[in-house]
């Protein structure tokens, strides 16, 4: 039980950070009809942004604990602006150029900018790893495990609390955002019938431009949560989890925003519970499993919306 | 804005899709608090034509001034915010958005902000939109779905409403009703209208003026009296529709 306790936190967390990148392809997808195969990219150039920021700023866990909190906001903030710059600029690009192309052009386009991202930070920053000492040590202990050395003892770590905490509060203003805001309308209405969107004043190139901005900037989120847990990133790093985060898109149902949460979940804990019970080397294969399963028997997703509507 | 100039000024308009040649040199002119009507068959140009006017597809050639104003290369998010609105072909209602998000769509650019009184007017015209308005878009029936499409163009308060084929698939009693809700807007609040539409009695009946399209040209223009008096346009376009 105690074991199983620790796969779910564990799995939670790794599922929060899928669910951040989910959402940008999900959103793209909705609103465009393409897979931005470069998402998983601008994750991982989020995160050396964030990396960049925390050396640079020289913030490490000896600063006191509300200095060290605003600084790494700080690093959250600059991030997500800088990083939604590269979003938007992928998209400036490579794949509005080509809107009203065939619809395989984009998706070329995006392995293209996928491999021209992974490149350029592996010769800007070299392509060893780039470790970071722990930020935010420490932990609730759950369980203490028996005096004997039996039993198992669950830890929950602040940097876990951090990561569920941040990804919740994201998620519920997020969402907010899409079904309140006038914003969220119009990327609802560009999704549903762009002519129409535009026959009603909205610019729908800035509406799609917004659109990479914002998943862009959710990205980049992910990527400071992925720095600040495991402590380690390299180039490639956007090429796992990006494609982990387009299962969980998938899985939850492309095009669907709770099914990109949900699916990011999901993931997360079929990865960590397939990793706790069978076997860590198997793990990719599992979830990549959960993709051809879903596509082959549900291809529309957990929560995707049916392709027919009553017209 | 001075009498002489008409408010919308459509003068020797081509437009292509692709290669194929839709509108050959079209003009016409809509004038502040007329409704005039453009009939003509399947395929004759006229939803090209009215889409051409927002800009979507742009004309290859020729002029269209909105009340003196070019607005011929305009991209269409930009025309649609000089008050003009346009209820389309298809009606285009986002399916899955309620009635009310529907209609907020269409009030999402208005130079006039009050939504609320936007609203108010839309629903004392089409009270069964009040009764639906949390009823998605797609579910509604086709009737309900025009008057949405209507309503949710008269959100933006339009000076120039284009009207795409508003009695396509209805019933008889609820074409009726949408004729007058038309004539109602243009009596009582000066509303003018820009109709397309292949029921060339009803709209000819409704409307100041008409004219006439075939393959992309205008063969013939005058009051909706004369036109439908003439023995050719009764011929061509009413042929047992004038019961």
């Amino acid at each position: 039980m105690d074991y199983f306790l620790q796969q779910l936190i564990n799995g939670v967390t790794l599922g929060s950070i899928y669910g951040l990148i989910a959402i940008g392809y999900t959103m793209v997808y909705g609103i465009i009809g393409m897979i931005n195969f470069a998402h998983g990219d601008i994750f991982m150039v989020g995160s050396f942004i964030a990396l960049i920021l925390i050396v640079a700023f020289g913030i490490t866990s000896s600063l006191p604990i509300v200095l060290l909190i605003l600084a790494l906001i700080g690093v959250l903030i600059v991030s997500m602006a800088l990083t939604s710059v590269w979003g938007w600029t992928v998209e400036r690009i490579a794949y509005r150029p080509l809107r009203g192309s065939f619809r395989l052009a984009p998706l070329i386009t995006a392995i293209g900018a996928s491999i021209a991202l992974q490149n350029f930070v592996q010769i800007s920053q070299g392509a060893r790893n780039k470790p970071l000492q722990p930020l935010i040590p420490g932990g609730f202990t759950l369980t203490e495990g028996g005096a004997d050395g039996s039993g198992f003892i669950v830890q929950l770590s602040y940097s876990q609390i951090l990561i569920i905490v941040v990804t919740t509060v994201l998620m519920i203003g997020f969402t907010m955002l899409i079904n309140k805001t006038s914003l969220g309308r119009a990327q609802r209405a560009c999704e549903q019938d762009r002519k129409m969107a535009s026959l009603l004043g909205i610019n729908v190139d800035r509406t799609i431009s917004l659109t990479f901005v914002m998943g862009a900037a959710l990205a980049s989120v992910a990527g400071l949560m992925f720095l600040l847990y495991y402590g380690v990133i390299d180039f490639y790093i956007g090429f796992l989890a990006g494609v982990k985060a387009f299962t969980a898109a998938v899985l939850g149902g492309i095009g669907s925003l709770p099914g990109a949460m949900l699916g990011g979940l999901l993931i997360g804990l079929i990865e960590t519970f397939w990793s706790g019970y069978f076997s860590v080397e198997y793990k990719d294969v599992a979830a990549f499993s959960i993709l051809a399963i879903v596509l082959i028997f549900m291809p529309e997703g957990l929560l995707g919306k049916p392709e027919v509507e009553k017209v | 804005m001075s009498t002489s100039q008409p408010m919308l000024d459509i003068q020797n308009v081509v437009t292509h899709y692709g290669k194929i040649v839709a509108l050959r040199g079209v003009d016409m002119t809509v004038n502040a608090g007329e409704i005039v009507t453009l009939i003509g068959a399947n395929g004759a140009g006229k939803s090209t034509l009215m889409m051409t006017i927002c800009g979507s597809p742009q004309a290859t050639s020729g002029r269209i001034l909105y009340n003196g104003e070019d607005i011929t290369g305009m991209p269409t998010h930009e025309i649609m915010r000089k008050s003009i609105a346009q209820s389309p072909e298809g009606r285009r209602i986002f399916p899955r958005m309620s009635v009310m998000e529907n209609l907020i769509m269409g009030a999402e650019t208005a130079n006039n902000p009050d939504t609320d009184e936007s609203l108010k007017r839309v629903f004392d015209l089409f009270p069964r939109l009040k009764e639906r308005q949390n009823q998605r878009g797609g579910t509604l029936s086709g009737g309900e779905q025009q008057m949405l499409a209507i309503a949710r163009a008269l959100m933006s308060r339009p000076k120039l409403l284009l009207l795409d084929e508003p009695s396509l698939g209805l019933a008889p009693l609820i074409v009726k009703q949408i004729f007058d809700a038309i004539r109602d807007l243009n009596q009582s609040d000066g509303l003018t209208v820009f109709l397309v539409e292949q029921n060339a009695y009803h709209a000819l009946k409704l409307a100041h003026r008409g004219y006439v399209m075939v393959n992309g040209t205008i063969t013939m223009s005058g009051t909706g009296k004369d036109l439908l008096a003439r023995e050719d346009v009764k011929a061509a376009y009413l042929e047992g529709g004038a019961h």
